[in-house]
């Protein structure tokens, strides 16, 4: 294993490799640091290669070691050619990265891995997070799987799926009066106060790790190289951080050649803190209070904010918001030329990559990649009012004739 | 005005490890420069030279953000409760 220490992002502060997430000393986020030895580029390759089929083939880059009996295999998730798509926003080379094919189908399962395997090494006999609906889903599964008891917390109002889905593995799911906001703040009271292993919390540096195998997978799906831009939903912004984290790890361990990843994050515009503080050339990102159909990108106060202002500005890419008209349309758009159907954070990051193609701001041979980090299956509420009633017919040839075949031609 | 703070870990080895103190002040400010002069030098881990809070510290009074109060201006009632927490968001 790779990871030896954790120092603070800010002040470079360094740490044992503890179940703690805040320097002592500037109250910035702590990070996992590595030494990979002597391995680079073609051994680390061949490493990767001879691993699973999950995001435990880059152990290697990963805090924590794969628990054989725990383990979901979530990850190296299907890298779709989007030729339909890409042909009705001018995009020669787009792709998708369906995270709908993981265990609870998002990306949640990449980094709840990781914090379970974080929760076997630290001991915690009861694992915890706070959820805006995926998180708790999946940190619910790989609990069951693992015979961990799971206390799970969500806020108010979150599709009757995610709330379904989640409580299917029996854990104790404690709705919170309240937001999101709210909810990320009493469990890092409860993290305070009491001996909890909250996933999103104070496991954060090693949770947050398994997002870098977003990177890693796309790097090795388009044949070792980086794309040119890539299009990221933002909530919290800790997924985007470390998607750019993981290209840059790849290019400086020499696993594939240097190339600027253009990192493009979408926010919702019913709770868009980050892309209003980009479009306002500030550095300084104003917390708002949420309100949007996104309910997975519902964090008001993004603590990674400046830091995703920070790349998207160095990257060349952008910060942009799409409403939630344009959110649904797009969970609409990808359905029907890809078949891919996606909750509202992915229609968030399909309506601002459209919003950017159709303004000319993407090249049209660019390699682009679009992640969709979510099912619509879990977020039916988002799309059924929008959607057209079966067609209802009696079962004889005449009312088929009447009613259907002009539709089938039309 | 009696007002509890929640100390978070890392301010807690100015405390002597104390998780909760009872100050008085009218408004926040008033109650972080009681805490300083309880606890030395605490009130330089929480707000800059220009008197803003720092960029990683969240601070709530009765489990709403100041920044949609008064900032360090928010006036605080009797029995008000201040959690000092880091900023961290997300799942």
């Amino acid at each position: 294993m790779g990871a030896t220490a954790l120092a603070c992002r800010e002040c470079g502060r360094r740490y044992a490799l503890d179940p703690i997430f805040v320097c002592e000393a500037c109250f910035g986020p702590l990070e996992v640091q590595y030494d990979h030895g002597d391995l680079r580029g073609e051994a680390l390759r061949t490493r990767i290669l001879s691993g699973p089929a999950s995001i435990w083939r880059y152990q290697d880059f990963l805090p924590v070691q794969r628990v054989p009996e725990w383990d979901l295999a979530p990850g190296y998730t299907p890298l779709l050619r989007a030729e339909r798509l890409g042909r009705t926003l001018g995009l020669n080379n787009l792709y998708l990265k369906n995270d709908t094919r993981n265990p609870t189908w998002s990306f949640k399962d990449r980094v709840v891995a990781c914090a379970l395997a974080a929760v076997r090494t630290f001991d915690f006999t009861v694992v915890s997070c706070a959820s805006t609906g995926n998180l708790a889903n999946a940190v619910a599964a790989h609990a069951a799987k693992a015979g961990l008891r799971a206390v799970v917390f969500i806020p108010t109002g979150l599709e009757r799926a995610k709330v379904v889905a989640t409580s299917a593995y029996r854990p104790t799911l404690v709705e919170v009066e309240g937001t999101y906001d709210d909810v990320n703040r009493l469990c890092l009271e409860i993290g305070e106060e009491h001996r909890w292993a909250i996933a999103n919390v104070n496991l954060r540096p090693y949770y947050s790790e398994g997002a870098k195998t977003l990177a890693f997978e796309v790097a090795e799906q388009l044949g070792w190289r980086a794309p040119d831009r890539v299009v990221v939903p933002v909530a919290s912004g800790n997924m985007f951080v470390k998607i750019q984290k993981g290209f840059e790890e790849f290019q400086r361990l020499g696993v594939i050649p240097p190339h600027t990843v253009r990192m493009t994050a979408a926010q919702a515009e019913g709770c868009g803190p980050i892309a209003t503080a980009y479009h306002a050339e500030t550095d300084t990102v104003v917390p708002v209070i949420p309100s949007t159909v996104a309910k997975s990108l519902a964090i008001g106060n993004p603590a990674d904010g400046p830091y995703v202002l920070d790349i998207a500005r160095r990257t060349g890419g952008a910060v942009e918001a799409a409403s939630d008209e344009e959110t649904v349309d797009a969970i609409q758009l990808l359905a029907e030329t890809e078949g891919l159907f996606t909750e509202p954070a992915g229609g968030v990051t399909i309506g601002v990559l459209r919003k950017l193609a159709l303004a000319g701001a993407i090249g049209p041979e660019e390699t682009v990649v679009a992640y969709i980090t979510g099912i619509g299956l879990k977020a039916l509420e988002a799309v059924e009012s929008r959607l057209a009633e079966p067609v209802r017919i009696k079962p004889t040839l005449a009312s088929f004739e009447e009613r259907v075949l002009q539709l089938a031609t039309a | 005005m009696a007002v509890r703070v929640r100390i978070p870990t890392p301010l807690r080895q100015l405390t002597n490890g104390a998780r909760l103190i009872e100050v008085g002040g009218a408004d926040l400010a008033q109650a972080i420069d009681e805490l300083d002069r309880q606890f030395p030098g605490i009130r330089a881990r929480i707000v800059d030279e220009q008197g803003e809070v720092l960029r990683f510290v969240n601070i709530f009074v009765n489990e709403r953000d100041i920044r949609f109060l008064g900032g360090l201006r928010t006036p605080l009632a009797d029995g008000a409760e201040v959690s000092i927490v880091p900023a961290m968001a997300g799942g």
